[in-house]
């Protein structure tokens, strides 16, 4: 909200008033920080597994239902906590209305297209691609 | 953006004054003292002052106080209680954000540097203009909320338990040590309400006579009013009175979050 010279300090600390949200951005950050920790430990086992493996074990490997569905929990929680990590960042920095915009904008929809193609490449190498 | 550098009129230019010697012994301390004098349309400077500790009190401030008294009577500071519990003399000095009366001038090590609490506007010399700060803590109604009438004959009660509760959270004095030395308050405190004004909407919050515990919830639930906290914890470590307000911003938090699950 523009603030006014004439108006009084608490109209200017008012402001709009409460949005009465934020709660479920900072609990799910937190979710996702927990979910992550087994995620990763599991991604850096497979990663160091893998590297020594040829094409068809590790298309294999990838390919079973329990991996793979890690694979996808872990794009999930990374993609995920990475737009509300960034949100944070943004909102914290950038103060102009419409350079915020389009970088809440920018966050929200290179997260999607990330997860996106992520889950992609894992489905197709789960479901036989 | 953010910004990271100061307006060029709000520069330290280096033609600070040295003044002479206040008392004559020579077991001196020096003082540099951040100085602006708004009518004069020059930038800030600082000044070097030299204090005689043999004739002086212990703390800063009573240093400060013989230099106005007996030097330079135009050095601008706010002090009252000079014992801890108003609040007025919170500055910045050695770096950190203090009460200048509770801090010993043989606890700083070398020359004295006092700047006016950080990121306020500067009214003069060491007076930072606290009125944003004040109207914040005016929106949080830092007042007790009841629908019950309070009983005819006696004060409302609250047992021992309840009572320990606003340990640790009545003592703030409202200095705003704390909140001038947060980066969020700094970067965001247009609506960040800040570690000082969380605290005190934290002890109404948890205060068991109070019956607006949820309206007061939802006035706070937003994520520039509470949520820029960043758990720094600088509010922690700076605060002269020994307290913990972002203790008190996470427990706001997992009282948002409890009344969701």
């Amino acid at each position: 909200m523009q603030k006014s010279r004439l108006n009084t300090p608490l109209k200017n600390v008012r402001g709009l008033g409460s949005a009465r949200g934020g709660t479920d951005h900072w609990w799910m950050q937190r979710v996702t920080a927990i979910a992550l920790v087994p995620l990763v430990f599991a991604f850096v086992v497979l990663a160091v597994r893998l590297t020594t493996a040829d094409y068809a074990t590790a298309s294999g490997v990838m390919g079973h239902p329990v991996v793979a569905g890690v694979l996808l929990l872990l794009i999930v929680a990374v993609f995920w906590h990475l737009k509300l990590g960034l949100q944070v960042v943004i909102e914290d920095y950038v103060h102009g209305h419409a350079p915020k915009l389009f970088l809440m904008f920018v966050n929200t929809f290179g997260c999607w297209i990330g997860a996106l193609i992520c889950a992609l490449a894992v489905l197709k190498i789960a479901f036989g691609g | 953006m953010v910004e990271f550098n100061l307006p060029a009129n709000s520069r330290i230019k280096s033609n600070g004054k040295t003044w002479p010697k206040v008392g004559s012994g020579s077991n001196t301390k020096k003082f540099k003292i951040y100085r602006y004098d708004p009518d004069s349309g020059e930038n800030p400077r600082v000044d070097t002052y030299e204090v005689d500790l043999d004739d002086c009190g212990p703390m800063i401030l009573d240093a400060l106080i013989r230099i106005k008294d007996e030097i330079d009577p135009t050095l601008t500071f706010r002090r009252s209680c000079r014992e801890g519990i108003c609040g007025s003399c919170a500055m910045n000095i050695d770096g950190t954000n203090t009460l200048a009366c509770t801090k010993g001038i043989k606890e700083v090590s070398g020359d004295i540097k006092i700047y006016p609490l950080p990121h306020l506007e500067v009214i003069k010399d060491l007076v930072g203009d606290l009125t944003h700060f004040y109207a914040q803590y005016a929106s949080i109604e830092p007042w007790m909320q009841t629908k019950t009438p309070a009983p005819p004959d006696r004060e409302r009660l609250q047992d021992r338990d309840e009572r320990v509760k606003i340990d640790g959270l009545y003592e703030c004095i409202l200095c705003a040590c704390c909140a001038t030395s947060c980066p969020s308050y700094w970067w965001n405190g247009d609506r960040y309400l800040g570690p000082a004004v969380l605290l005190q909407a934290y002890r109404w919050v948890i205060d068991s006579r109070d019956e607006a515990t949820g309206d007061r919830l939802d006035n706070l639930e937003d994520p520039f009013k509470l949520y820029r906290c960043h758990t720094i914890m600088n509010c922690a470590k700076t605060c002269p009175k020994g307290l913990n307000p972002g203790r008190a911003i996470a427990e706001l938090k997992k009282m948002m979050v409890e009344r969701k699950l």
